[in-house]
């Protein structure tokens, strides 16, 4: 015999795992969220002094914090618009076609991977010291650009490995020229490997920091700026814009959810 | 036995020296084959005998190792196969997944630049009794109705050749034999040429005006199929389409249009003209017969038997009763296995397994081989298709009786 609260366990584990594991995930999201709203006494932000909507009424209050945060911004959707269309016409090739040094090609897109960021920083700040390509936006870009690509070419490929070659071949069997087969067929079907690849990269953009000070020279990102500002004191406008940015990506995929719910829902 | 490719313009498929070759492996070994326009012509084979591979370098999709394909009397092997007025109905059906079943089946128009599509599918759709799953996408459906919509997808477009690779495999019997139908009267309405691939002997033969029976990689015989059953050409084609007792027996000398032969003492007549081998006195040949032309008696009756028929006696191993008649084994001195299907018109309470009978036919209906070959080839292709397919069992007496 089982006992009463025994049953109940056995029952709902999965979902009291769950529970605990987003807690897990989420809390340190929700103290974010609460200290947007205090009014610190001293220059930290990390005692609860009183209630306030000062940092949310003016999140560009704190100096050049909304410019590194543009900066951010740009250097993400620059370095994910170019490592998607690089690392999508890498995976594509890497899948389809046999050429000398494919092997050589599979290993070296991991390394960035598996790489210490603290190593790759460096060694690509003397490159770059060493050419005299003066530091700023474009050597971040092209660091940021780099390591995004390994894992647009990772979450591609394995989409464009798993797509049946005859899908295409039909295609063209129907009268598809090769570059309608491509468009109608091959982008559609690899497009939420691509769609993956491309928000990982602006995510990793976004907020790296080791890669980027080792190549930023007197640039500023958003995530520097939020290192630097914590040596002397952390702005509210902070945690302003963290919990925007939480809130932003959590919509974003409860819509996506919603269309594709609606479209599944439609088709039955 | 292959016919020779002349160049007529009436022929819909002409392939001449055609072969396929991954690397030190021939799946199709160099064929010449000719499909005349308005066929239903049927590729007949076992599992792995290269159906696929030839139907995949009609429509472009594998490139030959040797040889040419024309259509309609123009060679192009060297066209790719959107630039094919074929249209090919794959073995694993290859919809479009993110397209629903509309859009799979108006793709092949859309592309050729057809702006109102509407009509047509909605046609298509309702021959395939697919009309209200239009919107559905194909993990949507059974896998009968994805075939359904392969189906559909192909023929929309009216092409010159239609390739159906197995088309109808997925489908339970009785839908098969509706579409079975279906596609004949549209292949005879339309007048599309037809090259339809399976490895259901029946369906081969019911459905197709001709049969091509292929076994590893090589055409084996090319005929109507009341003629490839009739007169089979090989070991091979005896026992794949079909069953066939086949009788090893020495040639013992010829007289008038016959042959005479005699296997373990006991005389027997075959038709020179129905002997494809070449005989000697003293020789071998294999005499073959198919059960449903054998009739059986008791042995007390054996006196009943009217002169110059072949005869051969035995004893019953085994009887099934089918319904429609009743399938024997008999053990001969001539065959350990000699299958007879008796038609159920009156049965005979004496012919139980252990009984002695004997085995009469008319000397016609035996046709002569070779005895060089295999005497068991095409058995055991029978054997893995009878697993395969649902009613493989089946299909042997079916068309048998
Ligand atoms: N890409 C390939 N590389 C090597 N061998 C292949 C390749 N494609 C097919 N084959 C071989 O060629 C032979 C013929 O294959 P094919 O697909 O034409 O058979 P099939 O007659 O259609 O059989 P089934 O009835 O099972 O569909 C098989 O033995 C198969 O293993
Ligand atoms: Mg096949």
């Amino acid at each position: 015999m089982q006992t009463r609260p025994m049953r109940w366990l056995r029952k709902n584990v999965v979902v009291l795992a769950g529970v605990l594991a987003l807690g897990y995930l989420i809390l340190p999201n929700l103290v974010v969220l609460a200290f947007s709203f205090n009014k610190p006494k001293g220059r930290f932000n990390y005692t609860w002094n009183h209630f306030s909507t000062d940092a949310w009424q003016h999140p560009c209050g704190v100096a050049d914090m909304c410019g590194s945060l543009t900066l951010s911004l740009r250097l993400a959707v620059y370095a994910t618009i170019g490592a998607t269309v690089l690392g999508t016409m890498t995976a594509f090739a890497l899948a389809r076609y046999r050429f000398r040094g494919r092997a050589a090609t599979n290993m070296l897109i991991f390394l960035p991977m598996a790489m210490p960021e603290v190593v790759m920083g460096a060694s690509l700040g003397t490159l770059f010291l060493n050419m005299r390509i003066r530091f700023g936006f474009w050597t971040i870009l092209i660091a940021h650009t780099m390591f995004c690509l390994s894992f647009v070419v990772v979450a591609v490929k394995a989409r464009v490995m798993s797509m049946d070659p005859r899908l295409e071949q039909a295609a063209q069997d129907l009268y598809a020229t090769p570059a309608q087969t491509f468009l109608r067929i091959t982008l559609p079907l690899a497009a939420p490997g691509i769609a993956a690849g491309a928000l990982l990269s602006f995510a990793l953009s976004f907020d790296d920091y080791i890669i980027t000070s080792f190549n930023a020279g007197n640039t500023v990102t958003f995530p520097m700026f939020v290192w630097g500002s914590a040596q002397r004191g952390t702005p509210v406008q902070v945690n302003v814009i963290g919990t925007a940015m939480f809130v932003v990506a959590v919509l974003l995929v409860v819509a996506g959810q919603l269309v594709g719910g609606r479209r599944r829902g439609a088709r039955t | 036995m292959t016919t020779e490719p002349t160049a007529a313009p009436g022929d819909a498929v002409r392939l001449s020296a055609l072969s396929k070759t991954y690397g030190s492996f021939t799946a199709v070994h160099p064929l010449d084959l000719t499909v005349p326009a308005g066929s239903f012509f049927a590729l007949l084979g076992a599992s792995g005998c290269g159906k696929t591979t030839t139907l995949r370098m009609i429509a472009g999709l594998e490139d030959p190792t040797t040889g040419s394909v024309a259509l309609g009397g123009k060679d192009v092997t060297a066209l790719p196969p959107y630039k094919r007025p074929v249209n090919t109905v794959f073995q694993n059906y290859a919809l479009f997944p993110h397209l629903d079943v509309y859009e799979n089946v108006a793709f092949g128009l859309r592309r050729r630049g057809i702006k109102s599509v509407k009509q047509q599918v909605g046609d298509m759709l309702d021959l395939v009794q697919l009309g209200g799953m239009a919107r559905r996408k194909p993990h949507q459906l059974s896998g009968g109705q994805q075939q359904r919509v392969a189906v559909a997808r192909a023929l929309i477009n009216k092409p010159e050749v239609l390739l159906l690779d197995e088309p109808l495999g997925a489908l339970d019997l009785k839908l098969r034999r509706q579409m079975q139908l279906e596609l004949k009267r549209i292949q005879t309405e339309v007048g599309i040429t037809f090259i339809h691939v399976t490895h259901d002997q029946e369906e081969a033969m019911t459905m197709a005006d001709t049969v091509a029976v292929m076994n590893a990689g090589r055409v084996e015989q090319l005929g109507a199929p009341a003629d490839l059953y009739e007169n089979p050409g090989s070991t091979f084609v005896a026992n794949f389409l079909g069953t066939s007792n086949l009788i090893e027996a020495e040639v013992t000398g010829t007289s008038g249009g016959d042959i005479q032969l005699v296997a373990a003492g006991q005389r027997l007549t075959l038709p020179a003209a129905r002997c494809g081998a070449e005989v000697t006195t003293g020789g071998r040949v294999l005499a073959g017969v198919r059960p449903e032309k054998i009739a059986l008696v008791h042995r007390d009756d054996e006196d009943a038997i009217a002169e110059g028929r072949n005869r051969v006696p035995g004893r019953i191993v085994d009887s099934s009763f089918i319904g429609v008649s009743t399938q024997y084994v008999i053990d001969s001195p001539v065959c350990p296995e000699l299958e007879v299907f008796v038609p159920n018109v009156e049965r005979d309470g004496r012919l139980v397994p252990g009984a002695p009978v004997v085995l009469h036919w008319n000397p016609a209906h035996t046709f002569g081989l070779d005895a060089a070959q295999d005497i068991d080839a095409g058995l055991d292709a029978d054997a893995v298709e009878a697993a395969l397919s649902p009613d493989g069992a089946g299909t042997a007496a079916e068309a048998a009786v």
